[in-house]
């Protein structure tokens, strides 16, 4: 499995991770990860992500839509330094909280 | 068994052994399988039979008179061609390679004397399994080759409706080169580019989520809203506002258009910068060879709500001959073979190494194939230099109108106050209503760049109080239009008046531009000594309103200006 989904204890928090390339080939799984929760507090963690394209920014705004919009607390966190630079050159900064 | 053999469909099987005896034999045993048989004496009477018959699948002596069955086999599958007709060979050979030889020729199997029927009746089902394989292969190449067809067909009757919109532009203007790969729409890559009413230049470049139709459907949309507004005279910022508002209406949430849009004044030497999501542009001075990035403030189009967006844009300003060269993320997103990216530091030691300024495109792909081997084919690159207006041509607009219903004896005042001037920008439609009069579309530049001039002026200075000598040096510049940006918004009253005044006069007419300001006027005087200097980078608004208006002149303290333009008879 390269998107693997982990909900916490308590039941608040969905951890999702990616691993290898972060595109459209992952739309499914990603999908598929959050679709049927409801999402108080999600974590996506890009520890294991070598890349990201425009395809999975699209993936995140669903998620985030989904997630209730502005409203929405979603983080991602462990972006390497490629992909913090993906995220930084389309300002996602001003939507998610990324670390 | 029954089951099997109903499953089996009955072939036409072709026998040809040159005994009489064995071909009666095996004759109805295949016959009793359920099979058509058809039968020959040599490998030439095969080659006949197979030429008139089709049978789907052979049974091959190999020892026969005439033509023996390698031969006869070697042209059975020439005329077969694609279809798989399977040929099992009869022998009584034993070596190796007199059985090897049969498969070499093209034989699919071999059967040796003397015949076992259920190792023959198990070998033709195995063979039939094979030739059904192959007609559902090829049935779905076809297939797909078909969709394809269609596909590349709607590709092009798209790609042909979108050219006639995206090209209505000045692409082909002599300051614009630009690289772009022909399908790139298809890869979400878009390039527009127009002037404005004034003669300034609008260029975007943008970059669609995803590929193929979905990510080329938004393109239409946000070209007209481009070319629309861009003609009528509206600034990039509303521009912008209506793109990104159009867009997060139609698009669906995982959808959204990177992009930079750019505004190249000629005649103030500037150039103003909205970048959103997309890769750092450059500003080349020639002069002293620098490279100020030109970079992503902004999130992409069609991600915001309309009261999120930020609209806020940069402005630099140029000299001529400098360049603005932006890029697609095809060029930085390059991978090599070890999923490495080109880098924006590689595209660096391009622009460093790079001696000819034209050949800068060629430089950055012959970097991109030396770093991968093969070029992406979304690769989008555009270079706009700002060069002397009188080298350009903005194409004369053309109207539709009769001009039977010309309004020729009118005037009207307008007062803009401070909520106002904050947001709204009134100008596009006041050259709307000025071109209303046909005497005055032939000038319709100069009236804009007039227009646009007089507002600024009374908006920046007047009602804001700004510096125009601050912009004396490109610091001061880029703080300019922080204090412009920071005082509007922070802006509780004030206003800025605007009258038109149309008379006929003869054949022809006479248009009065008055605009009045809140402000605290200016020392008339001094300004108007000044010599018209085209280098300095403050101050060009007045020469530009004397240069292109009328009697123009300033009164009040400078707080009212008044222009004239005149027309004559019309032909």
């Amino acid at each position: 499995m390269s998107v693997v989904s982990q909900v916490s204890p308590d039941g608040q928090k969905l951890t999702i991770s990616v691993k290898g390339r972060f595109d459209f080939a992952k739309h499914q799984e990603f999908r598929e990860s959050y679709e049927s929760r409801d999402l108080a507090e999600v974590v996506i963690d890009l520890k294991e992500a070598t890349y990201l394209d425009s395809s999975a920014l699209g993936m995140l705004l669903l998620l985030r839509d989904h997630a209730g919009g502005d409203d929405s607390d979603i983080r991602v966190v462990n972006s390497s330094s490629d992909v913090r630079k993906i995220l930084a050159i389309s300002n996602f900064d001003k939507l998610f909280d990324i670390s | 068994m029954i089951a099997v053999q109903a499953a089996l469909e009955p072939l036409t099987i072709l026998i040809a052994e040159d005994s009489a005896a064995d071909r009666l034999l095996l004759s109805s045993i295949v016959r009793r399988q359920g099979h058509q048989v058809l039968t020959a004496a040599n490998g030439a009477e095969a080659v006949e039979a197979f030429r008139q018959q089709r049978p789907q699948l052979v049974l091959m002596d190999a020892m026969m008179p005439v033509m023996d069955g390698f031969e006869a086999a070697r042209q059975i599958k020439a005329l077969a061609g694609e279809t798989l007709v399977p040929i099992i060979f009869l022998t009584s050979l034993s070596e190796s390679e007199a059985l090897a030889r049969c498969l070499e020729v093209g034989g699919d199997d071999f059967l040796a004397k003397p015949y076992n029927q259920v190792i023959l009746a198990a070998k033709i089902k195995a063979m039939d399994r094979l030739r059904r394989l192959q007609e559902t292969v090829l049935q779905q190449r076809d297939q797909i080759a078909r969709h394809h067809d269609y596909l590349l067909n709607e590709q092009r009757v798209a790609k042909a409706v979108f050219d006639k919109v995206a090209h209505s532009g000045c692409l082909n203007a002599p300051n614009i080169r630009y690289l772009q790969s022909p399908y790139a729409l298809f890869n979400g890559d878009l390039l527009l580019a127009a002037f404005t009413p004034a003669g300034d230049m609008h260029v975007l470049l943008g970059d669609f989520t995803g590929h193929g139709l979905p990510a080329a459907v938004g393109a239409m949309p946000l070209a007209e809203v481009f070319y629309g507004m861009t003609a009528k005279g509206y600034g990039l910022a509303e521009t912008l506002r209506e793109m990104n508002a159009k867009l997060k209406r139609i698009l669906p949430v995982d959808m959204f258009c990177c992009a930079t849009l750019l505004s190249l004044s000629f005649q103030r030497q500037s150039v103003e910068v909205w970048n959103g999501g997309m890769p750092d542009g450059y500003l080349h001075s020639i002069a002293s060879g620098e490279r100020t990035p030109l970079k992503a403030r902004h999130l992409p189009l069609g991600v915001l709500t309309p009261q999120t967006f930020d609209d806020r844009t940069e402005v630099f300003p140029m000299a001529l001959g400098d360049r603005v060269f932006l890029l697609s993320d095809g060029v930085i997103d390059t991978c090599d073979v070890n999923d490495q990216l080109f880098g924006v530091e590689r595209l660096q030691q391009v622009f460093a190494a790079n001696r000819q300024p034209d050949a800068l495109f060629e430089d950055i792909e012959q970097a991109l194939r030396d770093f991968r081997g093969e070029a992406r084919d979304d690769v989008s690159m555009v270079e706009i230099s700002l060069l002397d207006p009188n080298l350009l041509s903005p194409p004369a607009p053309i109207y539709s109108d009769s001009g039977q219903s010309c309004p020729l004896d009118w005037s009207v005042s307008f007062e803009f106050r401070a909520a106002t001037l904050k947001r709204f920008n009134p100008l596009p439609y006041l050259l709307q209503l000025l071109l209303e009069v046909h005497g005055l579309r032939t000038q319709s530049g100069a009236l804009y760049s007039v227009l646009a001039e007089l507002y600024s002026n009374a908006l920046e200075h007047g009602v804001l109080g700004l510096d125009s000598s601050l912009k004396r040096d490109v610091a001061g510049f880029a703080r300019y239009y922080q204090q412009r940006n920071a005082r509007l918004e922070a802006l509780e009253d004030g206003y800025v008046r605007v009258h038109l005044q149309v008379t006929p006069e003869g054949e022809g007419g006479c248009l009065v531009i008055r605009v009045e300001d809140s402000g605290k006027g200016f020392d008339v005087e001094r300004v108007m000594a000044r010599p018209v200097d085209p280098v300095r980078l403050s101050g060009r608004g007045v020469s530009l309103i004397r240069q292109l208006g009328r009697n123009a002149h300033w009164t009040d303290d400078g707080r009212s200006a008044r222009v004239e333009f005149f027309w004559e008879a019309l032909a």
